[in-house]
């Protein structure tokens, strides 16, 4: 009877009503209840509602940023890359200890503020870039044609490693990121919004937005593109794999520095193992966006900030990590394409 | 001296032997058909060829350049172009954008627009549908693009790998109308087909591959009139 349990849920998965499969009946009507209940809130208490969405908004961005390598990664190796989460945190370590250099005046926004914030921010994140390369090359790269267990073992060892770096440079307490952003904010029919979560927003749409020209508009977005989708192919073009996937790393790192600096300047706390549980969160969303899918993690980032933000407030915060654990565990069961998955048929 | 030369060539797939001193010669202009059964090493060839494997032994030259260790990437930009088998196309992009590839290891502008122009001309169908997602192509127009990506790189020599599989009789014989439009036109081809008749056919000169060994060679007519041939490829 071994493999049982797998072939029930082969035959739960295909089975058909009306066109369209029972898991994905499951999954529209999971979506419709939570949308009734939360339109149930939105029209109770209209302001507290507001509220939350600008945290669950501010929040999945910063997700969708992570998400976005995971994503890139899984979409051109068919790796999950357990050590970004850890790339995203070292980001925001690097930008403590680099704007550490800059006679800051936290609390308020001065010139040298600024200054250090535009120089610091795109250095940060040409740094990580430059470390997530080199992570491919020594960890990734030389496993490239063997079995996928092993470089999964070395990205969880890659990613022990990092945290480990960041225990020995700053040690087990939290770490202060200075608080260098405007203070200004202002209140739109009872909702608050901070300088900081416009920032947040707009930084993050302002880097997806880069990215999707990026990868639809460019020469070697387009390779990057056609590597995911075939490898060999890809090879009988001319194009360089190695380059390429190098590329998708550093790309996907520049937006987790992006990340970690965001998240910094943000909370303005930080500690080792952020990158563990961020980490995991953000994998969720590019799991529920449609693992590999680019758009998909961008949505997926910003549904589990919300989700997030409203389990939070509604169910409590100490449920949270169980309920988007949940959706992880609930989109790999039923579906796992994610929302967005690849429906195109591939003859 | 030959276009492109296999010398003694021997590959493996892990500790499995998939080509044993394989010798096979391309002129200039010329279309050679390599023919075999399933799994005779027809595909191993071509790809060893484009660099996507390398030989263990023996060498490959192309126009004078010894290529038997190049890259795949450096292959492509020396003349080598290659239609593989099952297509291959990059599924979720556009007819253009997977032309658009095709031309990767070129700079020049109006000489890729050129060889759109010439693509479309070959094959009208791709004109129609060239912002379709290849993915949704029927399987003649995605063998039809894959063949035209492969000559966007302008090769000087063009690998075909099984470019009639699986296609309806009628398909067929567009195609290998069309691979003798390509060549003439000066490509160099070396086709690689289960379809022996056809291939024989079409082609100035044949090689019969057998378990990884060239067991035959001879011209395209020389092999249709073979009695081994007859029996073992054509059912005669």
């Amino acid at each position: 009877m071994v493999g049982s349990g797998a072939s029930v849920l082969k035959r739960f998965r295909s089975s058909q009503l009306g066109g369209m499969s029972l898991p994905d009946y499951g999954f529209y009507i999971l979506c419709a209840t939570a949308i009734v209940l939360l339109a149930t809130q939105a029209v109770l208490h209209p302001s507290d509602f507001a509220q939350i969405l600008v945290f669950g908004v501010t929040q999945g961005a910063i997700y969708a940023l992570v998400a976005l390598g995971y994503t890139m990664v899984y979409g051109i190796i068919e790796l999950i890359n357990f050590a970004h989460g850890d790339v995203f945190t070292l980001g925001a370590y690097i930008g403590t200890a680099i704007l550490g250099f800059f006679s800051l005046t936290e609390g308020s926004f001065t010139t040298i503020n600024l200054i250090a914030l535009l120089l610091v921010f795109p250095l940060v994140m040409l740094i990580m870039g430059g470390i997530n390369v080199a992570i491919e090359r020594v960890a990734y790269r030389p496993l490239r044609n063997a079995p996928r267990l092993a470089p999964l073992i070395t990205a969880i060892g890659m990613s022990f490693l990092l945290e480990g770096i960041m225990f020995l440079w700053k040690g087990p307490a939290t770490v202060h990121f200075p608080d260098i952003l405007p203070q200004a904010s202002t209140t739109v029919a009872g909702v608050f919004f901070g300088f900081k979560d416009v920032f947040v927003v707009v930084v993050a749409a302002i880097l997806v937005t880069l990215l999707a020209l990026f990868i639809n508009r460019t020469r070697l977005g387009k390779a990057m593109r056609a590597t995911a989708q075939d490898r060999d192919a890809a090879q009988l073009m001319g194009i360089d794999i190695n380059r390429t996937i190098a590329a998708t790393f550093f790309i996907g790192a520049l937006l987790a520095g992006a990340g970690g600096m965001i998240w910094g300047l943000y909370y303005n706390t930080i500690y080792y193992q952020l990158g563990f549980r961020s980490g995991l969160i953000a994998f969720t969303a590019a799991v529920f966006g449609g693992i590999g899918n680019i758009p998909g993690a961008a949505i997926g980032g910003l549904v589990i900030g919300l989700t997030a933000a409203f389990s939070d407030s509604y169910i409590g915060s100490k449920w949270t990590q169980v309920v988007i654990f949940g959706i992880l565990i609930g989109v790999l069961v039923f579906r796992p394409t994610g929302l967005l998955g690849m429906r195109v048929p591939e003859k | 001296m030959a276009l492109l030369e296999l010398e003694g060539v021997d590959a493996f797939y892990g500790r499995i032997q998939a080509l044993r001193g394989v010798s096979i010669k391309v002129d200039k202009g010329e279309i050679v058909a390599l023919i075999g059964s399933n799994g005779a090493g027809k595909t191993t060839t071509l790809r060893t060829i484009s660099g996507l494997m390398h030989p263990n032994s023996g060498t490959i030259t192309f126009d004078g350049k010894d290529i038997t260790h190049t890259r795949p990437s450096q292959i492509v930009g020396l003349g080598i172009g290659q239609s593989p088998e099952g297509r291959r196309l990059f599924p979720r992009m556009s007819v253009l954008d997977n032309l658009v590839m095709g031309a990767y290891t070129r700079n020049d502008k109006a000489g890729i627009a050129s060889d759109m122009e010439r693509v479309f001309t070959l094959f009208p169908r791709l004109q129609e549908r060239r912002s379709q997602i290849s993915g949704t192509l029927s399987g003649g127009e995605q063998q039809m693009l894959a063949m035209g990506r492969s000559l966007m790189s302008r090769p000087k020599v063009l690998l075909l790998d099984e470019p009639s599989l699986g296609l309806a009789p009628i398909l067929v014989e567009t195609i290998f109308t069309i691979v003798r439009e390509i060549n003439s036109q000066g490509t160099t081809v070396l086709l690689v087909e289960q379809n022996a008749h056809k291939a024989l056919d079409v082609a100035h000169r044949g090689y019969v591959l057998e378990t990884g060994s060239i067991v035959q060679h001879g011209s395209g007519q020389q092999l249709l009139a073979s009695a081994e041939v007859q029996k073992a490829y054509l059912g005669m």
